[in-house]
């Protein structure tokens, strides 16, 4: 970010991305006006790259007043991981891991039959909010994404147990957030919850940010399993007869390697990318994310315990 | 009609940056069809994904419906899917070649109203149906009144279920009369009528072949076209300080000291000569940042951060707005307000006061009248005077005082600098949306 003169005339409209940036800021600002200690789950995918941009933006010049909370499956893409470390280092940052391969190896958690890491993360997130005492954590989640998640407001409020109850959710109105929460209780925070994901990538390529390749078009060793492409790894697959095939992939979501699912594209830059999807007649976690389909209120019940 | 019914890829492209959004909120009473109107607008306009469409066909079917229920694209939750009802409000975003929209689909059951009004707060534009076979129901003219009072720019009546009226134009000329008055009597300054089939779709995104005789537009036709832009150069300026930002780094930001914040109203300009409220001192904008960008002004909706020319003591909570339209910092508040929480609020109460970016402790000095949906008197709202306690959902006319000055406007000029909450010190809850001044436009009636 370097400062130049916008000589504006007539002060025009917002654009679309703009009023959302705008908001998004705002809601950032409002949590280090009013919290004692924010964190910023950042997971290395495209949502907290744009989140951690965001606040970056935020808060310019001065550095982002938060640390970031990794909640770590043990299951990663190299690239996620590197691109994390990279990042921290840039700007100068402080990370948080919460692991779920430790709660695995002291016998807190249990690996499930399926190997999937993702309903795991819950409890980590939990241990890892309350022994920092963060009262504020956001999240990188949008509404689009899924009908529960469409539910939710931007300042959301968890009890001790982090549970989320959709059916007494605090009124939000206007652009007043109120966070006030009682001790033990904290808030999650959705800066983005009204991007669409073809707003995530416009401002992508608006804003040149970078993201690990994982994101773009490469050769990969996959194997099929409920229509989706997943990668071969100790958490279980192949199994039977699928068969690892070397496919043209790329990822439209990042999560836990063992249930999130890479779609066949040529896609290599940006522009391809948004072009792709703009014409995809399939939702990102509909194309992408197997925990997902287990059942149709997968997602309302882990918001109910706690996910993000 | 052109351009609407099929979205082109370009349509979407990094290309059309430019086009603008609009909010939008449905109103109206239980089993109006609101729910089945948002499907159907998303499912008609191809914003509707096929792994969506799948999972809602494969839910309808289990319940032995054999077309898609279009209500399931945002009754998401499991209560509401058991229920046949909205609980709470779910947002969905689509876009057309013309516009993006923010879709607030909110409940219709009276006990929900709260999360209407969280779902109407910051819409430019509320769509209220009506069941043609019903007409205009106590419902309906509650969440008109809410509408009215939250100054939503633009009604639309869309009058619902025409296939069970044999798409009588009688029948929809009768429904529309009777809201348009209505609406026009609480202050509502455009309401556009519009004849529909959220159920088969007529008149949504495509113009209905069972009601030759309407000749205006779909409702997709009007959300694409109102013109919601206002000029901001017409409204007072106002800066809500959010955040003080101090790098006091090693670099040539050791010396920054900028103050960060949402332009709520208006213009700022460099060299503008401002006031900080409520202190009341006086400087100068030196400079205006955007994100890490310089710039010469800003509008209302950016996030900015600005410089002063003199080194005044400003925080977290102050408003900056120009010396000569400045608001009068107050301590006496008379506003209308929404009653959200199940704890009643009573005259005598000490509570928590927001506004804006700042909160001050408050004491409900009167609840001076309710407003009674029940009796409407000459087609408005009846009120019921001298009330001890309010209630969920109760819409109330109250006088506060507060602890420390605000530099609060009449919420008619500002929605942002005119609206607060009042909160729950104890538990933190939201209890009351409030907003300062006149509660209906004329030619409503406002008694205080
Ligand atoms: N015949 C007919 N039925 C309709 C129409 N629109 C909605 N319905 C039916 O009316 C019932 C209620 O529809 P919803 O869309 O759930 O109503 P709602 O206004 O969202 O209700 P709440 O959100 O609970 O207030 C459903 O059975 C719909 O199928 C219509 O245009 N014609
Ligand atoms: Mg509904």
């Amino acid at each position: 970010m370097t400062t130049t003169i916008d000589k504006g005339t007539a002060p025009g409209a917002l654009t679309h991305l703009d009023a959302l940036e705008a908001e998004s800021v705002h809601i950032f600002r409002e949590v280090a006006g009013e919290f004692e200690k924010p964190v910023i789950l950042f997971s290395g995918g495209k949502d907290s790259i744009v989140m951690l941009h965001l606040a970056r933006k935020a808060f310019w010049p001065a550095p982002v007043p938060f640390a970031l909370l990794h909640v770590d499956t043990g299951h990663n893409f190299p690239e996620v991981i590197e691109y994390r470390d990279r990042v921290v280092a840039e700007h100068n940052l402080r990370l948080h891991v919460a692991s779920v391969q430790d709660f695995i190896d002291n016998g807190r958690l249990r690996e499930r039959p399926d190997g999937t890491r993702n309903p795991l993360q819950t409890v980590p997130l939990l241990e890892a909010i309350e022994s920092n005492r963060f009262d504020a954590v956001f999240g990188g989640g949008r509404r689009d994404e899924e009908k529960a998640r469409a539910k939710e407001r931007v300042f959301s409020l968890r009890d001790e147990f982090g549970a989320w109850d959709p059916r007494r959710q605090r009124p939000e109105l206007w652009q007043l957030y109120n966070g006030r929460h009682r001790v033990g209780e904290h808030v999650r925070v959705f800066p983005i919850s009204n991007w669409t994901e073809l707003d995530v990538w416009q401002y992508i390529e608006r804003e040149a940010i970078a993201l690990p390749q994982i994101y773009f078009s490469h050769e990969r060793d996959v194997f099929e399993r409920d229509g989706m492409w997943l990668s071969p790894g100790e958490w279980g697959g192949p199994k039977g007869d699928e068969e690892v095939v070397r496919r043209v992939v790329r990822y439209r979501t990042v999560g836990d390697m063992s249930c999130t699912g890479a779609v066949d594209s040529p896609a290599t830059t940006v522009a391809d990318v948004i072009a792709e999807i703009a014409v995809s007649r399939l939702t990102e976690r509909g194309a992408t994310r197997a925990d997902d389909k287990m059942s149709e209120a997968a997602m309302e019940d882990r918001k109910r315990e706690g996910y993000f | 009609m052109s351009g609407t019914s099929e979205i082109s890829p370009d349509a979407l492209s990094s290309a059309d940056e430019r086009v603008g959004l609009l909010r939008l909120a449905t109103a109206g009473s239980v089993d109006d069809g609101k729910s089945t109107l948002v499907g159907r607008l998303l499912h008609d306009s191809k914003s509707v994904l096929t792994d969506q469409l799948e999972a809602v066909t494969r839910v309808s079917n289990e319940r032995g419906q054999e077309e898609a229920d279009l209500a399931l694209l945002t009754d998401g939750l499991r209560a509401e899917r058991e229920q046949g009802i909205t609980i709470d409000v779910a947002y969905r975003y689509f876009a057309t070649a013309r516009r993006r929209f923010i879709l607030a689909d909110t409940p219709g059951h009276v006990q929900y109203t709260r999360n209407m009004v969280t779902g109407a707060s910051t819409a430019e534009l509320a769509v209220v149906l009506v069941d043609a076979r019903n007409g205009v129901v106590e419902q309906t003219r509650r969440h008109a009144a809410v509408a009215a009072l939250l100054r939503v720019p633009h009604v639309v009546l869309a009058v619902n279920k025409m296939d069970l009226v044999d798409y009588s134009e009688e029948r929809f000329a009768e429904v529309a009369n009777t809201f348009t008055e209505y609406a026009k009597a609480l202050g509502v300054p455009d309401v556009r009528s519009i004849p529909v089939s959220a159920l088969r779709g007529d008149n949504v995104v495509d113009p209905s072949s069972h009601m030759d005789w309407f000749s205006g537009p779909t409702l997709l036709e009007y959300l694409e076209t109102v013109p919601v832009e206002t000029d901001p150069t017409l409204e007072p300026a106002r800066f809500p300080v959010q955040y003080v930002l101090r790098p006091q780094s090693d670099d040539e930001y050791r010396d920054y000291r900028g103050y960060a914040g949402q332009v709520a109203s208006g213009v700022f300009r460099e060299g503008d000569e401002v006031v900080v409220l409520p202190s009341g001192q006086r400087t100068s904008v030196a400079g205006i940042d955007r994100l890490g960008v310089a710039v010469r002004q800003a509008r209302q909706g950016e996030s900015i951060t600005l410089r002063l020319a003199d080194d005044v003591d400003i925080s977290r909570g102050d408003l900056i707005a120009p010396v000569d339209s400045a608001p009068r910092p107050t301590q006496d508040i008379e506003a209308t307000v929404c009653h959200v929480a199940d704890r009643p609020l009573r005259t005598g109460d000490r509570v928590l006061l927001k506004h804006t970016t700042r909160t001050v402790k408050a004491i409900v000095k009167d609840i001076a009248y309710r407003l009674d949906l029940n009796a409407p008197i000459d087609g408005v709202l009846g009120h019921e005077q001298h009330l001890s306690e309010l209630r969920a959902n109760d819409i109330a006319r109250v006088v506060l005082r507060t602890a420390q000055p605000l530099a609060l406007d009449d919420y008619a000029i500002g929605r942002r600098t005119g609206s607060f909450l009042l909160i729950d010190e104890a538990d933190g809850s939201t209890l009351t949306a409030g907003m300062a001044g006149a509660a209906f436009a004329a030619p409503g009636r406002c008694h205080s």
